[in-house]
């Protein structure tokens, strides 16, 4: 029994290993790496939660044979990257580079971080004045 | 003072991203065209109809014309076909057409049944020209300034409430200002 439920349970996984990227993959494992990185990061603008390397939209599998091409003739990441958001935009990536537009999407955690450390250190200081026993107001009011 | 003005920035803050956030007009699809104000991708694709002859971007060169993407495989394309000819029947603007990922004779047979609005069209059939224009669902339409700057893009089916309220203003702009 247990043997029959871990088949059933293989057979209802096999669909899971289909190949989305059935272009032809590159001869040297190092190139194909890189392309699978790359692919990794770019954003299928079809299935907007979807890397181009998950996606079986038609559209990514012309971005992937894009790319291919794109590494075929020696460019580099920066230059494919490039090529995409020219078309596409910041949001093509989903690493998106520092620009005008994506500073605050960069910077904000910083200022998140900031503001609570600021919070952190009042509240810290205010309680470090406060006589022992008497940690805030409202025991201030009671006593 | 500032412990009870914080928080309340803080909180308007927070509702002004809610408010953007659960707009019912907000379409998540719709990404900013990084083509607006730059000059439009270079055209240069077989012609639909006879592919010895070539569609370019030279022949709309000086004009105000606009290129719409389109596939009889794309429902919004069907929807906005009968406002083309519309558009075209006026004669507001030339309409040139990227027949883009497309099976040539369901195009051909799509434009003879359902008439033809463009001037030309490009046959994209691998879908490298859509990559090019930054195409990522039809129908999507261009307007190219006679400069050849995209002055505005529309992504979806087009209709007159769309014309009038995006992309008359640009035209009337355009043609204002050299009269």
């Amino acid at each position: 029994m247990k043997r029959l439920i871990l088949a059933l349970f293989l057979c209802s996984m096999a669909g899971l290993s289909l190949a989305i990227d059935t272009g032809q993959a590159f001869e040297d494992p190092e190139m194909q790496a890189r392309y699978e990185k790359i692919i990794s990061e770019v954003r299928c603008l079809k299935c907007q939660n979807q890397t181009i390397k998950d996606s079986n939209a038609f559209l990514a599998g012309d971005l992937r044979r894009e790319i291919r091409r794109l590494m075929t003739d020696g460019k580099t990441d920066a230059e494919i990257f490039d090529f995409l958001v020219e078309r596409y935009g910041d949001f093509a990536l989903y690493r998106p580079r520092m620009s005008g537009v994506t500073l605050l999407l960069w910077i904000a955690p910083g200022i998140f971080l900031l503001a609570g450390a600021f919070v952190a250190v009042r509240v810290v200081r205010k309680r470090m004045s406060m006589p022992i026993g008497l940690d805030d107001e409202t025991d201030q009011a009671v006593s | 003072m500032l412990r009870y003005i914080a928080p309340l920035i803080f909180l308007a803050v927070l509702i002004g991203f809610f408010i953007k956030g659960l707009d019912p007009d907000r379409d998540l699809n719709k990404l900013p065209s990084p083509f607006i104000d730059k000059p439009a991708p270079a055209l240069d694709l077989p012609n639909l109809k006879n592919l010895t002859e070539r569609v370019t971007s030279a022949d709309y060169e000086g004009k105000l014309a606009l290129v719409n993407v389109w596939a009889t495989w794309c429902v919004g394309c069907r929807q906005e076909h009968g406002y083309l000819l519309e558009l075209a029947k006026e004669e507001v603007l030339p309409i040139y057409g990227l027949n883009w990922r497309d099976q040539r004779n369901e195009a051909l047979s799509w434009l003879t049944q359902l008439g033809d609005p463009y001037v030309a069209s490009g046959y994209d059939a691998d879908g490298r020209v859509g990559i090019d224009w930054g195409v990522y669902g039809a129908p999507e339409t261009f307007l190219i300034a006679e400069d050849g700057r995209v002055l505005y893009k529309h992504l979806g089916p087009l209709d007159s409430f769309i014309w009038e309220r995006d992309f008359m203003p640009h035209i009337r702009a355009e043609r204002g200002v050299e009269q």
